[in-house]
């Protein structure tokens, strides 16, 4: 990082828990965001010694390198077991789960829904791009009816592959999480929004109340075929009506 | 040595494993190792530990990753269909180096097959279920006071080596009550130092199987492991001999195979019949030099197994003789007899 100069105040720095490389992520895409918006929150609340992150398999695989915290590998779908496993041992850290949609909607959904249940002292970021990224834009389990992927070449049509899945909604349903919100990170009003449910996610966990679960709206823009302004809109238009953002649970 | 007491192969395993200082157990519910989990229920509150009823075996062999890379001493319990599901865990614990304990107790298959005790699943403890060139240490006892004891050992052996080890058993072990001395703990401890407990005055701790750039880094990854299991083959060879020394006939066979064994040759010893046995309690690594020389003066190798034939592939690269091994096993949960094993022995001596 630059020296500062008596001349220049900084106004907006890098976060000092933000690793300083490039990522490995597309222009316009929303990982890059909530990774930022993560260290933010982990240098505000001073937690920086104290936090194990536990990284997807999906296009954040490589969250670990960004993030200048203790990290873990999970195999796909499994973060929320090896989040279990790591906060059972170290009760006093700081544990967050970050998922995609197909990571945590598909192959890990019973890891999910069973950590949610035990209401597990973690926090969990789950990104929903609506497809699989990493793998080059597959249906997801959040895929929007009709939006074409490279497995729904016709659209996804729901009376074959059923409809999206709302998580949120979804872990609603049990007793034990202690904050449920979905999030989007489309414009900055959001963004700030983001950065306030993750911040209490990960408060919960210091003061021990229990399972928090924080969903983004996150733009793809790579396998979703248009840019990142127009990814910006869909979010807004298309993906928002369906998938409602708010608060669903705050204990 | 403490004083004798019986309990099951099952709750014998849970009380040498917290006397190993385990504090972290998770695992998925499967006949006929039920008695372990229900063990470390009672038992791991009582200490301060963790108790976890996982919602499937893939939960629970990833919480064992999870625990293991946060520095814990951490096992999980299972029998066949479910080390199936484990696979992919121990995987990916395998690449990342984590140490952890797994017991199975076999069953028999394929699919649900029964539940009986089985020894069908040599290839799939041995030859690694999961992907990927890795290896796992697989230690099989034959008795309850051995399988105390070896799960002492199996969780330094993991932590000394940052790997899985396997403790091999059948059904009939697990199930069965002998008399036994707690064991004593080793005494031995460990540094962890690349376990993630929150980076306070260093570097980020990264725990992680995957290798990706540059691409040569998955090869000098892979080919570090196999220093270690190259170590490990040299140094963590274990088996047991018995009347070896001037045997015509020798048996091969492990675990609750080995003990019918055992008593079919104290019969053909009555008859004049010099028969010995050879047991491999290291199941990986194999005790193939020890067998080679062992088999070397013998006329005839006669492996059995509860299973069509699956560590018989071991002897036959330990005796290099095809001619000279011969193979006797009972399948789907089927006890071998031991009529039957003294039955072919006194016909090679004809
Ligand atoms: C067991 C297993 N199955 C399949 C894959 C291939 N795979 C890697 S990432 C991925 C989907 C990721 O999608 P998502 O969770 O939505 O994350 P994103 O890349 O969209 O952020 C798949 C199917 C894998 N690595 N492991
Ligand atoms: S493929 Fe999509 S999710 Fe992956 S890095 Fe690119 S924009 Fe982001
Ligand atoms: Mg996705």
């Amino acid at each position: 990082m630059e020296a500062k100069t008596a001349d220049f105040k900084y106004v907006y720095d890098r976060p000092k828990s933000l690793v300083d490389v490039p990522t490995h992520y597309c222009p316009g895409c929303g990982h890059g965001i909530v990774h930022k918006i993560l260290a933010e929150v982990i240098d505000e609340l001073g937690i920086r010694d104290d936090t194990i992150i536990v990284a997807p398999v999906g296009c954040s695989v490589l969250l670990y390198n960004y993030i200048d915290v203790d990290g873990s590998e999970a195999a796909h779908g499994r973060a929320p077991a090896v989040a279990t496993g790591i906060k059972r041992v170290h009760k006093d850290k700081v544990v967050i789960s970050y998922q995609g949609d197909g990571d945590l909607l598909a192959i890990g959904t019973a890891e999910a829904v069973h950590a949610a249940n035990r209401g597990e002292h973690f926090t969990t970021i789950f990104i929903n791009n609506a497809i699989y990224g990493m793998t080059g834009g597959q249906m997801a389990p959040t895929t929007m009816e009709n939006q074409i992927t490279k497995t729904t070449p016709y659209g996804r049509d729901p009376a074959d592959v059923g409809f999206p899945i709302r998580a949120c909604e979804l872990l609603n349903t049990l007793e034990a999480p202690v904050f449920i919100e979905r999030c989007a990170v489309y414009d900055v009003k959001h963004v700030l929004k983001t950065k306030r449910a993750i911040k209490k996610g990960l408060q919960n966990q210091i003061e021990g109340k229990g399972y928090s679960f924080i969903e983004v709206l996150s733009m793809c823009p790579t396998n979703w075929g248009i840019n990142p302004v127009k990814s910006a809109e869909w979010v807004h238009d298309v993906m928002e009506p369906y998938y409602k953002l708010g608060n669903f649970r705050d204990i | 040595m403490s004083d004798r007491i019986l309990m099951k192969g099952n709750e014998a395993v849970g009380e040498a494993a917290i006397i190993a200082g385990c504090r972290h157990y998770f695992a998925y519910p499967i006949t006929p190792q039920n008695e372990i989990p229900a063990y470390m229920a009672k038992r791991l509150p009582e200490v301060g530990g963790t108790f976890l009823q996982a919602e499937s075996e893939l939960a629970a062999i990833n919480m064992v990753f999870g625990a293991s890379a946060a520095g814990a001493r951490v096992m999980t319990s299972s029998s066949s269909p479910g080390i199936s599901l484990k696979q992919e865990g121990i995987s990916y614990i395998a690449g990342a180096e984590l140490p952890c304990v797994i017991v199975d107790m076999m069953r028999g298959g394929p699919g649900l097959g029964n539940i009986a005790g089985s020894q069908a699943d040599y290839f799939q403890a041995t030859r690694g279920g999961g992907n990927g060139d890795y290896r796992i240490i697989v230690l099989a006892p034959a008795s309850v006071q051995e399988l105390a004891d070896i799960t002492i050992e199996a969780f330094d052996l993991a932590d000394e080596y940052r790997i899985p080890v396997m403790i091999l058993g059948e059904g009939y072990l697990g199930q069965m009550s002998e008399p036994f001395s707690l064991p004593e703990p080793s005494g031995k401890t460990f540094e962890k130092p690349w376990a993630l407990t929150g980076a306070k005055g260093r570097k980020p701790n990264i725990i992680a199987s995957m290798r990706l750039t540059p691409e040569n880094l998955l090869e000098e990854h892979n080919l570090k492991l196999k220093k270690t299991y190259d170590k490990i083959t040299e140094k963590e060879v274990r088996y047991e001999s018995y009347l070896l020394d001037d045997a015509d006939y020798i048996i091969v066979a492990y675990g609750t195979s080995a003990r019918i064994s055992r008593s079919a040759i104290i019969e053909l010893r009555k008859e004049g019949i010099k028969a010995g046995l050879f047991r491999p309690i290291s199941l990986w690594p194999y005790p193939y030099k020890e067998l080679k020389k062992a088999a070397s003066h013998a006329k005839k190798v006669l492996t059995v197994e509860m299973s069509l034939g699956q560590m018989v592939e071991d002897v036959r690269l330990a005796v290099m003789d095809d001619e000279k091994v011969d193979f006797y096993g009972r399948t789907g949960g089927m006890l071998p007899e031991s009529g039957e094993i003294i039955r072919r022995v006194r016909h090679y001596g004809s």
